[in-house]
């Protein structure tokens, strides 16, 4: 079977229609990710021993199992007790819920790297833990752990194929569909190949450029 | 769900099948995690070039289409694969990239001063690499190798979709029979999250066991 260009023309817009598909989940994703880390972070922090207990076990138990179970779970074992989901909405949940519980760790590590002097000052001054947090602590520990939480993103962005397990139209499911109707398939799963080698190229180079920008602590 | 023993059967034979997947995956990615790790720190271009395109070529493309890729493309170029063979191929060849970026770092991160002893000790390159620097390497990039082990255990759930009748399949084999969605994923996460825990448990022992005498030697 040989590369034909002008089918590659011919399937060409369906396929840049899947890629608005995995890049918007992708984005949708990742905000889901950073605030789901963030929350996460913040309660295996409590001095609630029950709450950071379970919360830590949850986040174990989420990072230690395939994301294409959890997307079924999501998708197929929540409309049984009245949830329905689109299947977008169910995808970028179990990507959020995934990655938020690596992008937790990353908040962990940024958040203890804020030296102890910093939490001393902020009590020192008389100001209160939301104050803290919000003006002394968040401040300075987020800019250095932006290139470890693009990463993630970058990650989860290779990781949205399985959405086209649970029905998303995305890049994958809408190649699948041509290579299924038209019996080829050398085109279209190439094409996804390139699509996804060329923009998570140009992600690393926008990565470089955070880490370059961000990256740095003082010390 | 009555007759749930067979059900269970069924996902047991599924989780033999995740397990195999994960053993021989890990085996191709050890393998190539050290050709390609050790083929970027080659003195030759050539050699730095090809393993650099592997491990930017596997890292930057999803694992998923890599499957898809080796299991419905590579039979129009003349190679067929089973199911197995494309599923041992892809995610040994996808983590192996990782892998490879790890046995760099750490190889890397062994001081200069080993490197001079050995020219100093007049060894070889390749009896110093071997004696000297991977002793030592090996010990660094053991925990960061069990979290491969780990993500390659999660991504054979990927599998189940080129018709592999792994855990996962076997898992939708039971929702259809049964029209019970709850039981069959709650039980493989909970099998997934113990095969995980049972790897991790492993590399910690195995770490534990290297570095048998080699406190105060390591520089930390």
């Amino acid at each position: 079977m040989e590369w034909d260009w002008n089918f590659v023309w011919q399937i060409m817009p369906t396929m840049l229609q899947g890629v608005k598909i995995t890049i918007i989940a992708t984005l949708l994703g990742s905000a889901l990710a950073a605030v789901i880390g963030l929350v996460i972070a913040l309660l295996r922090r409590s001095p609630n021993r029950i709450v950071s207990r379970s919360v830590g076990f949850a986040a174990e138990f989420i990072r230690g199992t395939p994301l294409l179970v959890q997307l079924y779970f999501i998708f197929y074992v929540l409309p049984d007790i009245g949830i329905l989901l689109s299947p977008l909405v169910a995808g970028v949940i179990g990507l959020g819920l995934h990655y938020g519980t690596y992008t937790a760790e990353v908040y962990r590590a940024g958040i203890d790297n804020v030296p102890r002097g910093q939490w001393e000052a902020a009590k020192a001054c008389n100001l209160g833990p939301t104050q803290t947090w919000t003006h002394i602590i968040m401040p300075q520990a987020i800019p250095p752990m932006i290139p470890a939480l693009a990463n993630y993103f970058i990650a989860m962005f290779k990781e949205t194929p399985l959405l086209s397990a649970i029905t998303v139209l995305e890049l994958m499911n809408q190649a699948k569909s041509i290579a299924n109707s038209n019996y080829r398939y050398i085109e279209p799963i190439t094409l996804v190949g390139a699509f996804f080698l060329v923009i998570s190229l140009c992600s690393v180079f926008l990565l470089r450029w955070l880490e370059r920008r961000y990256g740095r602590i003082e010390s | 769900m009555d007759n749930w023993s067979g059900y269970l059967g069924l996902i047991l034979q599924g989780a033999v099948v995740t397990v195999q997947l994960t053993l021989m995956g890990s085996a191709l990615a050890l393998v190539m995690a050290f050709l390609a790790g050790l083929g970027r720190l080659s003195r030759f271009f050539a050699v730095r070039a090809i393993a650099t395109a592997y491990i930017e070529f596997f890292r930057g493309t999803s694992i998923f289409v890599q499957l898809f890729w080796a299991y419905f493309v590579l039979p129009f170029m003349g190679i067929s694969l089973t199911p197995l063979q494309a599923g041992v191929l892809a995610l040994g060849l996808n983590v192996g990239a990782y892998g490879a970026e790890v046995v760099r770092g750490a190889i890397q991160s062994i001081g200069k001063e080993q490197y001079e002893a050995c020219v100093a000790l007049n060894l070889g390159r390749w009896q110093c690499m071997r004696h000297i620097i991977l002793p030592q390497a090996l010990l660094l990039m053991l925990p960061t190798f069990g979290n491969n082990a780990i993500e390659l255990l999660k991504a054979t759930a990927v599998v189940s979709l080129i018709s592999l009748a792994d855990m996962t399949f076997q898992a939708q084999v039971v929702r259809a029979q049964t029209g019970n969605t709850l039981i069959p994923f709650a039980t493989i996460l909970v099998l997934y999250f113990l095969m995980a825990l049972c790897i991790s448990w492993a590399v910690r022992g195995l770490e534990r066991r290297m570095a048998r005498g080699l406190d105060g030697v390591r520089a930390t």
